[in-house]
């Protein structure tokens, strides 16, 4: 008889299902920072489909980013009770019938890579989904910015793969990105393993 | 080595198999849900990956109790679920929020897309939420789940199982999976728990009855242990 305490595995992963958003993600918000919160405001429109192209309706997608200053934030009291700061620097979303959900947050500053350099800016998305047995991570990176050509992460992605990994602005809607993760296939989006 | 008791030849107990892959396609959803390229290895020096995460939820004391939420009791077997959430190198994970979810005893869930013809429970809802202790132990009160049918393929069940949700102190340690009860007559047929090769680590994922949770003429405990991967461990593709 096997016991988890003493085998000291990490627990296998199971799927999320397709009926979690009774226990995960209703009545949760997709706001990262508040409005009142210092930089540049953004709001990132994540749409999910399939091999097939299709939208995924029954996705959890999870973001968590550094602030401007590219630091992470320790979050502080963690008994539900004492109010969330304007930057909350995590926040997750259920996906909709067309396979979007949209996060609101302030543009993250560049953060130390450990080996001497700077990552661009970047959000870390997670992915949750019926169909998938163990979540996926992926990064997001914003369209035209200057510090792409230095990123760690990105040099290790072949160059012909790097745009799926760029959130770009939505014409007309000021401040609205749009990043689209293809699970499967034509223009698949590049994943992590952590 | 053996496939049996997932131990290696030297003793250990095996890492390769105690996680699932990402296509796997006797469960049918993985076919087009699965990535076809590699994952790329992100830089262990990434400070992102030991980041805090954690979402602002209003946890109560009440939301670990499933059979009270409502104005009655909720039909079927009150049950304890109660563990320990450690990381690999055996630490204590406190303060960590788990979120559960589930079927009712009929094995229904409340969510608008579940069609399975069983009747709902006004009194369950089948969420809860709890923070776990300076030793990093954790308590629900609920229901026994019911298995129920889905459509992955002809007369699939799956065996009784409630959802866990874990963060553990950053995004490496996160962990979604299923807590099942012992002598399921449903597990050599169930795709996403077999999706898991090595069987002792299927076996993890099994509750064990607990005479010492169990509560004298009131609930039947289940233990249920969670691990949680450790500061340096080996990246997801080494488990699967």
């Amino acid at each position: 008889m096997s016991d988890p305490l003493k085998d000291l595995v990490a627990s296998g992963s199971q799927t999320v299902g397709p009926f979690f958003h009774f226990g995960l993600t209703q009545g949760v918000s997709g706001r990262i920072a508040d409005s009142s919160a210092r930089g540049e405001h953004l709001r990132v429109r994540v749409r999910v489909t399939d091999g097939a192209g299709e939208p995924v309706p029954d996705a959890m997608v999870e973001v968590w980013q550094a602030n401007p200053d590219g630091q992470y934030v320790e979050p502080a009291a963690r008994d539900g009770r004492t109010p969330p700061p304007e930057f909350r620097g995590y926040a997750r979303q259920g996906t909709d019938a067309n396979g979007v959900c949209e996060f609101e947050t302030v543009r993250p500053g560049r953060l130390p890579d450990g080996r001497g350099g700077l990552q661009a800016p970047h959000l870390c998305l997670c992915l949750f989904a019926r169909g998938m047995l163990r979540q996926l991570h992926t990064r997001v990176y914003f369209d035209g910015d200057s510090a792409l050509g230095d990123d760690a992460a990105l040099v290790r992605v072949p160059e012909d793969r790097r745009a799926t990994l760029l959130a770009r602005q939505v014409p007309g809607e000021a401040g609205v990105w749009r990043f689209d993760i293809r699970m499967q296939g034509e223009q698949e989006t590049v994943f992590f393993d952590l | 080595m053996s496939h049996e008791t997932g131990v290696t030849s030297d003793g250990r107990v095996q890492l390769a198999g105690s996680q699932p892959p990402l296509l796997y396609p006797a469960y049918t959803s993985t076919v087009l849900r699965a990535p076809s390229r590699p994952l790329i290895r992100l830089p262990e020096t990434f400070a992102d990956l030991a980041a805090p995460v954690y979402g602002y939820m209003a946890v109560s004391d009440a939301d670990a109790d499933l059979t009270r939420q409502h104005d009655a009791d909720p039909q079927g077997e009150r049950i304890i679920v109660a563990g320990k959430v450690v990381d690999e190198d055996g630490r204590p994970i406190p303060g960590t929020l788990i979120e559960v979810w589930q079927a009712n005893a009929a094995g229904r869930y409340i969510h608008q897309r579940d069609q399975h013809p069983a009747p709902l429970d006004p009194n369950f809802t089948g969420a809860g939420r709890a923070i776990t202790d300076a030793e990093g132990r954790y308590r629900f009160t609920t229901i026994k789940p019911g298995p129920y049918p889905w459509k992955n393929h002809h007369n699939a069940w799956r065996p009784a199982h409630i959802h866990f949700s874990i963060f553990g102190p950053s995004f490496l340690t996160r962990l979604v999976t299923q807590m099942y009860f012992p002598g399921d007559p449903f597990f050599p047929l169930d795709p996403i728990f077999q999706s898991i090769s090595d069987a002792r680590a299927r076996e993890r994922l099994i509750s064990r009855f607990d005479l010492d949770l169990t509560m004298p003429e009131w609930a039947v405990g289940y233990r249920f242990d969670i691990v949680v991967r450790g500061r340096n461990s080996t990246p997801f593709e080494g488990r699967v």
